[in-house]
């Protein structure tokens, strides 16, 4: 399984406030056209889709596709409307997921 | 007088002829990448039937790209982002890629605002597409040009 994702969150946040979340996972996006060393087409392995939840409700989402880079920074936007934790999940091609939970600080 | 006529219909079908032979040449190649008759039906799935409109969009870009394999961008769409009226979507597309798509991103009224960033892969020099949906059912798009020194995409 890849490296822990990282995620920025601001250090506090008041009710009202829109905030950006900004996440980076470790991945090689293999898009299914390139080749090895062994000269054979290296089968494609996306995260292809990613989704954020606050508080157990879905606040963004996104379709990676191809022209997607490798290891995949996002970073989106949410207006804050009560404590929560945030749940983050990217799911691979074959159906891994790779979750990541991160409480915010509502003052 | 008629040998004239006939010189003319000659010529006509020798132009026309060249036209055909022209227009199939840029046909082919384009067809065999899979380029514009597949950016064609990308839309289709995209928007359906709709035209989208210019505007709405900003589209932050480098303008030269060094190296296509990584090329960030930021998309901000205009929207009051209420219940009533929101952005549903924003598409990123980059027409001349083997492979078009790029990103589709979706948003809710507790977005706050319409905004993104993130990387993508550019193969070579192209104007990239951005379409946004709205929640009312319409579509805004905006395009922007941009120059990759070394290509993405594995190739």
């Amino acid at each position: 399984m890849p490296a822990k994702p990282r995620i920025r969150l601001p250090q506090t946040a008041r009710i009202g406030e829109v905030i950006e979340v900004k996440t980076l996972v470790a991945h090689a996006m293999e898009i299914g056209n390139r080749r090895g060393s062994d000269g054979n087409t290296i089968q494609r392995l996306l995260l292809h889709t990613f989704e954020a939840t606050f508080a157990g409700k879905e606040v963004f989402r996104a379709n990676l596709h191809t022209g997607t880079a490798a290891n995949p920074f996002i970073s989106f936007f949410m207006k804050v409307l009560g404590p929560g934790e945030f749940e983050f999940t990217w799911t691979e091609d074959g159906g891994a997921k790779i979750t990541e939970r991160q409480p915010l600080n509502v003052t | 007088m008629a040998r004239d006529a006939e010189m003319t219909d000659r010529r006509a079908v020798i132009v026309g002829l060249s036209a055909m032979a022209t227009s199939a040449g840029w046909a082919n190649p384009a067809a065999a990448q899979t380029g514009p008759s597949d950016i064609g039906a990308v839309l289709k799935t995209l928007v359906g039937d709709a035209v989208p409109v210019e505007g709405r969009i900003a589209l932050d870009l480098p303008e030269i790209a060094e190296n296509g394999n990584t090329v960030p961008y930021a998309i901000r769409v205009d929207s009051p982002m209420t219940d009533a009226q929101y952005v549903k979507a924003v598409h990123l597309l980059a027409p001349a890629n083997p492979l078009p798509r790029v990103a589709s991103f979706f948003f809710t009224p507790q977005s706050g605002k319409a905004s993104v960033a993130s990387r993508m892969r550019l193969a070579q020099t192209q104007e990239v597409l951005a379409i946004a949906a709205m929640s009312d059912g319409t579509f805004y798009m905006h395009k922007r040009p941009i120059k990759v020194t070394v290509g993405g995409c594995g190739g």
